[in-house]
């Protein structure tokens, strides 16, 4: 098994663990590529099918394209797509800076879809390497009947052995990309032919690394306009993925802050 | 920027077939302020892991901070950790050197947070142990160095920090190296090596020093390129734990991931504890080219002919190649709760997917960190370290601990689903050898006296059926016609134990368990004060009776009320049958809850037929001959 076997090969056993264990269960759809990734790779553990529904919280401020692939690959795949409205920024707590308080209506939009579905388990793409708070994750991370994310008093995660909900009101999020790098998702979306928003594409010499809302996500300088080119590209990048992300540049305890609260 | 950070590999084009390999974990562990955190962040920057921008925003961290550079700064990314100045959680940084990947997993120092360490540890390939040479192993250097143990981690490199303190002068590293190759030696471990080294100036981390030119053995880089990669678990015999059973169209598949050797369609495997044989029949992949065989680490789903359908948590396994299989197990333990663990405390054991209710029996040993002796004790400290055995209501198969394997890699849940500690598996408990067992203190009259006196000997009869099946008024009638007879009985009645000794309890499956256990407890200390007890309890599952009867020992008898259960549902005198098929209760025996039938009661009371004053006779018969009265 090469390296990106074994990834695969835990995450297909990370995604059976929380069909089997927590009910009722969703995915987060963002559209982007690592939640492509991560869509199929719940085909891969379950021949096919995705057996639970995925969600999109929209902040009807994505790019169009995202739009387009949304409603393309709903049918395509076969999905059970629920969508999610995010509140008016206005009333996102105002000393936040602006970007992280954009970014939290994504956060107030997630917390009224687990409490409308009632969800036991949400499964959300986020990654170790994208962003020190994320590398301190666990695989299984239990939130409290708030939402909120307890860093101080995680459980021990070892063996391969999860927590599991034990509280009326808490759910878990569960993270089956987090050991994957930004290098590995681009090279299993080459491996596996997976589609992507072609934002990730450069056009004009710009092309998107990490997708966000419109307003606060920039594109990064580049002439990668293949798969091929973009790994090549990352292969010698000395900069960090969310670089184009305002929220993560604002302060820097506002991405925790929000994390916190309940962000991905 | 950000001052938030990401450690990124950076890789050279050339080199990218490397990084399609999977990387070793190595994790870094030492006492607090030994420097791990500053080894780390020197580690990364001295083999030009870090991204742009990175060092310059330590030097800017550590300035605004009235410091020198802190490396260590690099780690502490949440704003928290820099609060408080220490790590708080484990963290993973992707890192190459050379050829090779790693990933290095950051474990804290703090005690209270053996925990988060155990998070990042459990899986690596190599430790490096950082010690501060000049103050030499402290207790957080023995607690790691234990927890090395017992995780398996095999391959630890010595990484003695600040040899600068001690002027790298050879003879006063080569005391320390020695103090530390004694301890670890009393843990049975053998480090890999030693390396002296300075992480704050990087001496000997990724360029050999000039300050130490007695020594010539690997600086860390290289020790960490020399580590040896994870063996390869194919080779063994197959274990493939079933995750999960699907049923997608018309075909069944049993998914899990195989744990170690390889799977072939047509080859032939034992299922669980069960023991049915069936056959691969398929290997199923989606989006993958079609392979008739897959290894170790591969999460596959099969099919099976004939088509049996295996449970959750049942091992897979060659039929020539048996796991081991105990009721008792002998286990090392170490203990994530802050209170002590006490013997005769129930847990859930998770073993791979599967899960057992087990009882703490015995606790052997217990580790004392200052010397590391293994000494008696009463329970285990918070975070302690023990050799314990435990006890489960059936037999579980399992393999025996073993480093690089999954094998025997036991987990302990508390009824909050919250885990409460790691448990390697040794083997099984051997029964003749438990003198570290609990001594419960026994009457200083013995059963011989009480006998003579009460004229009978002491009993439990057990009586279980169905609800509505008579167990209560047969048990009532006999203690009116034992003891007119001059017996010294009494009845413990499930529904009256309900009300007061087990009211905390449900119906779930664990807490009808708990009732049981209590049940043959209560039983045990009156029948040792020479009674006979007649238990009236629907106790459903022949695990749980199997529990009583090893709790209560040879003279215990089951007695089944064999009551059909239309007759019960037809009597009803409580109600509850109605209300369990409209589903106003849950778990209901016989409607929503399983009851197994006893396959060889000592005594079986065919109660459909005859009253309930001729069955009480029969059972009263039967406890006369049982008790030498008869």
């Amino acid at each position: 098994m090469d390296h990106l076997d074994q990834l695969e090969a835990q995450s297909v056993f990370i995604l059976r663990e929380a069909y089997r264990k927590l009910k009722p269960l969703a995915m987060l759809w963002s559209l982007g590529k690592d939640s492509n990734v991560m869509v199929w790779l719940a085909r891969k553990a379950f021949l096919g099918r995705v057996p639970f529904p995925v969600m999109h919280v929209d902040t009807e401020k994505k790019f169009p394209e995202m739009y387009q692939f949304r409603d393309e690959y709903t049918k395509k795949w076969n999905l059970d797509l629920l969508l999610g409205y995010c509140p008016p920024v206005e009333e996102m707590d105002p000393t936040l800076p602006p970007a992280a308080r954009s970014a939290a209506r994504k956060t107030a939009g997630l917390a009224n879809m687990i409490e409308t579905h009632k969800l036991q388990g949400v499964i959300a793409g986020i990654r170790r390497d994208e962003q020190g708070t994320r590398a301190k994750e666990r695989v299984f991370s239990p939130r409290g009947a708030s939402h909120k994310w307890d860093i101080r008093n995680q459980p021990p995660e070892f063996w391969d052995q999860y927590a599991t909900p034990h509280e009326e009101g808490m759910h878990i999020r569960v993270h089956p990309l987090l050991a994957w790098r930004e290098i590995d998702i681009w090279r299993y979306i080459e491996r596996e032919g997976i589609p992507l928003v072609d934002l990730y594409f450069a056009k004009n010499g710009k092309r998107y690394r990490s997708l966000g809302d419109k307003d606060i996500t920039n594109p990064i300088e580049s002439n990668a306009s293949t798969l091929a080119e973009v790994i090549a590209e990352l292969e010698t990048t000395r900069t960090s993925e969310r670089a184009g992300r305002a929220m993560d540049h604002e302060s820097e305890d506002a991405f925790e802050r929000l994390r916190v609260a309940g962000y991905l | 920027m950000s001052e938030t950070l990401t450690a990124t590999t950076v890789i050279d084009p050339i080199d990218r077939d490397v990084a399609l390999e999977a990387a070793t974990p190595i994790v870094i562990v030492g006492h607090v302020d030994h420097g791990k955190s500053t080894l780390i962040g020197r580690l990364l920057y001295d083999t030009d892991n870090l991204e742009d921008g990175k060092v310059a925003q330590i030097i800017e961290s550590s300035k605004k901070r009235g410091l020198a550079i802190e490396w260590s700064f690099l780690l502490d990314s949440l704003q928290i950790e820099r609060d408080q100045g220490v790590t708080v959680d484990s963290t993973r940084l992707p890192f190459r050197l050379g050829d090779r990947q790693f990933v290095i997993v950051d474990a804290p120092g703090h005690r209270q947070f053996l925990r988060n360490m155990i998070t990042g540890a459990a899986d690596a390939d190599a430790a490096v142990l950082v010690v501060d040479a000049n103050e030499g192993a402290q207790e957080q250097t023995r607690r790691h160095a234990m927890l090395l143990r017992l995780i398996g981690i095999r391959h630890i490199i010595v990484l003695l920090n600040k040899v600068d303190l001690l002027d790298f002068d050879e003879q006063r590293v080569a005391a320390v190296r020695r103090s530390v190759t004694d301890l670890l030696g009393q843990l049975g471990l053998e480090p890999a090596l030693f390396v002296p080294a300075s992480a704050r100036d990087g001496d000997n981390i990724a360029s050999r020093s000039d300050r130490s030119p007695w020594y010539t053995g690997p600086i860390l880089t290289e020790a960490l390129a020399a580590v040896p990669g994870a063996d390869s678990r194919a080779g063994l015999p197959l274990r493939l734990p079933v995750q999960d059973v699907y049923r997608f169209d018309d075909k069944r598949y049993v998914a899990g991931r195989i744990e170690r050797g390889e799977i072939r369609v047509g080859d032939s495997l034992t299922i669980g504890a069960q023991g049915s044989v069936a056959r691969v029949a398929s290997i199923e992949r989606w989006q993958a080219p079609q392979r008739d065989f897959a290894l170790a680490g591969e999460s596959v789903a099969i099919t099976l002919e004939p088509d049996v359908i295996p449970d959750r948590g049942d091992m897979l396994f060659p039929p020539s190649a048996k796991p081991v299989k105990a009721a008792r197990i002998r286990a090392r333990l170490f203990w994530l709760r802050q209170e002590p663990l006490r013997v005769g405390e129930t847990f859930r054991l998770r073993l791979a997917t599967a899960e057992h209710q087990v009882t703490v029996a015995s606790i052997d040993s217990v580790v004392r960190l200052d010397d590391l002796t293994e000494q008696a004790a009463s329970e285990v400290p918070p975070e302690g370290f023990a050799e314990i055995t435990l006890a489960a209501a059936e037999a579980i198969q399992f393999d025996v601990f073993a480093p690089g394997t999954a094998d025997g890699r036991g987990v302990l849940v508390d009824r909050n689903q919250r885990i409460v500690g790691g448990a390697p598996l040794l083997g099984p408990a051997d029964v003749a050898g438990e003198h570290n067992a609990i001594h419960p203190s026994g009457g200083v009259v013995d059963a011989a006296e009480r006998r003579r006196v009460k004229g009978h000997s002491a009993r439990v009869v057990w009586l279980t059926g169905l609800s509505g099946a008579g167990k209560s008024t047969i048990a009532r009638q006999a203690e009116q016609l034992l003891f007119s007879q001059g017996v010294d009985v009494s009845v413990l009645d499930g529904d009256t134990l309900r009300m007061g000794l087990c009211s905390d309890l449900g119906f779930s499956e664990a807490d009808r368990h708990e009732n049981v256990r209590r049940a043959a407890e209560v039983a045990r200390i009156l029948a040792e004060t020479g009674q006979v007890v007649v238990v009236a309890l629907i106790s459903p599952l022949a695990a749980d009776r199997a529990l009583a009867r090893r709790i209560i020992g040879d003279s215990f008898d089951e007695v089944f009320v064999d009551t059909s259960l239309s007759v019960c549902e037809g009597r009803d005198s409580k109600g509850l049958y109605a209300a369990a098929r409209e589903g106003k209760i849950a778990n209901f025996t016989g409607v929503s809850a399983p009851y197994e039938a006893p396959e060889k009661p000592e005594l079986r009371i065919a109660a459909d037929a005859g009253s309930a004053e001729a069955h009480a006779r029969e059972l009263t018969e039967f406890v006369l001959g049982k008790t030498g009265r008869g």
